[in-house]
């Protein structure tokens, strides 16, 4: 029976997410240090920037990814230029989607960690000499690992199940660009519903694991 | 010139820590311990976090060994990294992820590793933190902390040591175990060491000298003894714990007795003569609990200077004196407002107490020797 479900989309998925989380990671963590520690003109824009993804419906900011990475825009026509192939409708597109809907989230949570640092551990190791990447490494980093851990696994979560942002700028290819979420939505539509049951449970699982990683992190246990 | 001199203005606007607060600090220090003493938030930790360069003041100029650490003028603000400046923070800021060897290797990374572990070794050595190197933060006692968070400020042979109330939450023991080490410091080291309390026993104990701070200036800087016998006004007299100050009139003026006599509502009061005063002018005067001298009201000597009939309100015992507030006669129950001396104290010893056999008697006079009423030479604000 299993043999019959075509489990392209299940490693595409994870494809994505496990690089969207990255990209999220390398970006967020810079991002929301600069947020909870520096102050500087035009901080607040660049924080509602960041949240808008959140409050934003997922095919509004799909479509303007589209309006934004299109193959007529500037942006697009870079990508293309540098990389040799359209941005849109590839899977590298639905990267883009699931690192936009997934950031916002890891942001808010790494900042609000950051700011829970003591800001006297980051005095005491300039005092010491440390300069301001040493710090942000061996302090303030390490101090807000396990927040920022759980904050990981949650961005990896959202960028696992984007559904509407994907959809918008890579489309519903499939074996090229049809993600889990997609394909469900494909399965279901089509009525096959033993695929749709079967990509369901495959993602109920994968959730409820990310769930309780979460929570082992967070310090109390959900079983 | 002095090793440190330090004169910064800051004012903090609305949304900032403190706003409306208007910091304006000049110091200047040598080698030894100067105790930054006043209120909680009358800047003393503002100052220290300026010096460390946390803060950018306004305006001003801090010199450090005639190095500039920041200059309005020129624009020069040395990020803190590079100030040569040890820290010990208030929560002593340990890494708490780190043992306390890591915790003193953090300082000097990019130190030779034979040196530093050198180093290290002595700093472990000299604060009896050896047998605890590789423990962490969290497995340390108080006192340890404090002596963890204090030899990784040093271990970098800073030019100026800073401490932000090192011992709050200390017990008694401790504290004076710490001020044993930080006199050793001050021995060893012979920089500047600038240490922030509002524990008025402690500045007398360590200090040097005293800065004393009020809304965000210095009032005063003197030596232990001269600020407590020559406080500048009444509020640095208050601030230091005296209780006794008192308001009047000049009345009479005698340079040649070098003596002057001030009225008060209740009584006239004799002291040293005021230069630049004149009869009549509305004065302040201060005189320190353990100088009020307590005698039998039959013992009265008119030979004394400001005898005083009084009589015991009420005793309250501390672990070496008992200190008593005296009611004066002739002043019934009044409101002790406004430096109306209705209510004097005095602070005697345990043994002098059970001499004087207290309860017993109800009339009392109280002795204000001249020699200690000090009178303020500026008007109190």
């Amino acid at each position: 029976m299993l043999r019959q479900i075509d489990w392209f989309p299940l490693w595409l998925s994870l494809k994505v997410a496990v690089i969207a989380t990255a990209i999220s990671l390398a970006g967020g963590l810079l991002l929301a240090y600069v947020l909870a520690r520096r102050r500087f003109r035009g901080r607040n824009i660049l924080d509602a920037v960041v949240t808008l993804p959140v409050v934003l419906p997922p095919t509004v900011l799909g479509y303007y990814l589209l309006v934004l990475l299109g193959r007529s825009t500037p942006l697009g026509r870079a990508f293309e230029a540098v990389f040799g192939f359209p941005l849109v409708f590839t899977w590298q597109a639905a990267v883009v989607a699931a690192t936009i809907h997934s950031v916002p989230l890891l942001v808010k949570s790494a900042r609000a960690a950051f700011e829970s640092v003591d800001r006297n551990m980051e005095n005491a190791a300039r005092t010491l000499g440390a300069s301001e990447w040493r710090i942000f490494f061996r302090v303030t980093l390490p101090l807000a690992r396990r927040s920022i851990m759980a904050a990981t696994i949650f961005a990896f979560a959202r960028a696992l199940g984007d559904f509407g942002v994907t959809i918008m700028i890579a489309g519903n290819i499939p074996g090229k660009t049809q993600t889990m979420a997609v394909a469900i939505y494909d399965a279901v539509e089509s009525g096959n519903t033993l695929l749709a049951n079967a990509m369901v449970l495959v993602i109920s699982a994968v959730a409820i694991a990310i769930l309780y990683g979460m929570n082992r992190l967070e310090g109390d246990r959900l079983f | 010139m002095a090793q440190l001199e330090c004169n910064i203005q800051k004012a903090f606007r609305r949304g900032e820590e403190a706003p409306g607060f208007q910091l304006d600090v000049c110091l200047e220090c040598d080698a030894g311990i100067t105790v930054l003493f006043g209120a909680s938030g009358a800047g003393k930790t503002l100052t220290l976090d300026s010096l460390a360069g946390f803060l950018a003041p306004d305006g001003g100029r801090i010199l450090l060994h005639d190095r500039i650490l920041f200059d309005s003028q020129s624009s020069v603000f040395m990020p803190p990294q590079r100030r040569g400046i040890g820290y010990v923070f208030q929560n002593y800021a340990l890494f708490p992820h780190m043992t306390v060897e890591q915790n003193l290797a953090f300082g000097i990374a990019h130190t030779p590793a034979l040196e530093r572990h050198r180093r290290i070794r002595e700093m472990l050595d000299l604060f009896g933190l050896t047998a605890h190197a590789a423990r962490m933060p969290r497995d340390l006692s108080g006192g340890e902390k404090q002596r963890a968070s204090i030899a990784r400020a040093l271990i970098r042979q800073p030019k100026l040591l800073l401490l932000d109330e090192p011992v709050r939450g200390l017990d008694y023991q401790l504290r004076h175990d710490f001020y044993a080490v930080v006199r050793n410091i001050r021995q060893s080291y012979k920089i500047p060491i600038l240490l922030v309390t509002h524990d008025v026993t402690e500045g007398f104990v360590l200090a040097d000298r005293i800065a004393v701070y009020r809304a965000g200036r210095i009032v005063q800087t003197g030596t232990p003894d001269e600020v407590f016998l020559h406080p500048r006004n009444a509020a640095v007299a208050r601030l230091l714990g005296i209780t006794n100050v008192f308001s009047g009139t000049v009345e009479e003026l005698d340079p040649m007795s070098d003596t002057s006599v001030i009225r008060t509502s209740t009584f006239p009061v004799k002291g040293p003569y005021l230069p630049g005063r004149l009869r009549g002018d509305k004065v302040w005067f201060c005189i320190s609990s353990e100088h009020v001298a307590l005698s039998a009201a039959a013992a009265n000597d008119r030979a004394r200077d400001n005898q005083i009939p009084v009589s015991i309100v009420e005793e309250i015992p501390t672990p070496s004196t008992i200190r008593l507030l005296l009611r004066v006669h002739g002043e019934a129950g009044s409101s002790n407002g406004s430096g109306t001396p209705s209510q004097i104290e005095t602070e005697i010893s345990r043994a002098a107490y059970n001499k004087l056999g207290l309860a017993t008697r109800k009339d009392w006079t109280a002795t204000l020797p001249k020699a200690f009423i000090h009178i303020f030479p500026e008007q109190s604000e």
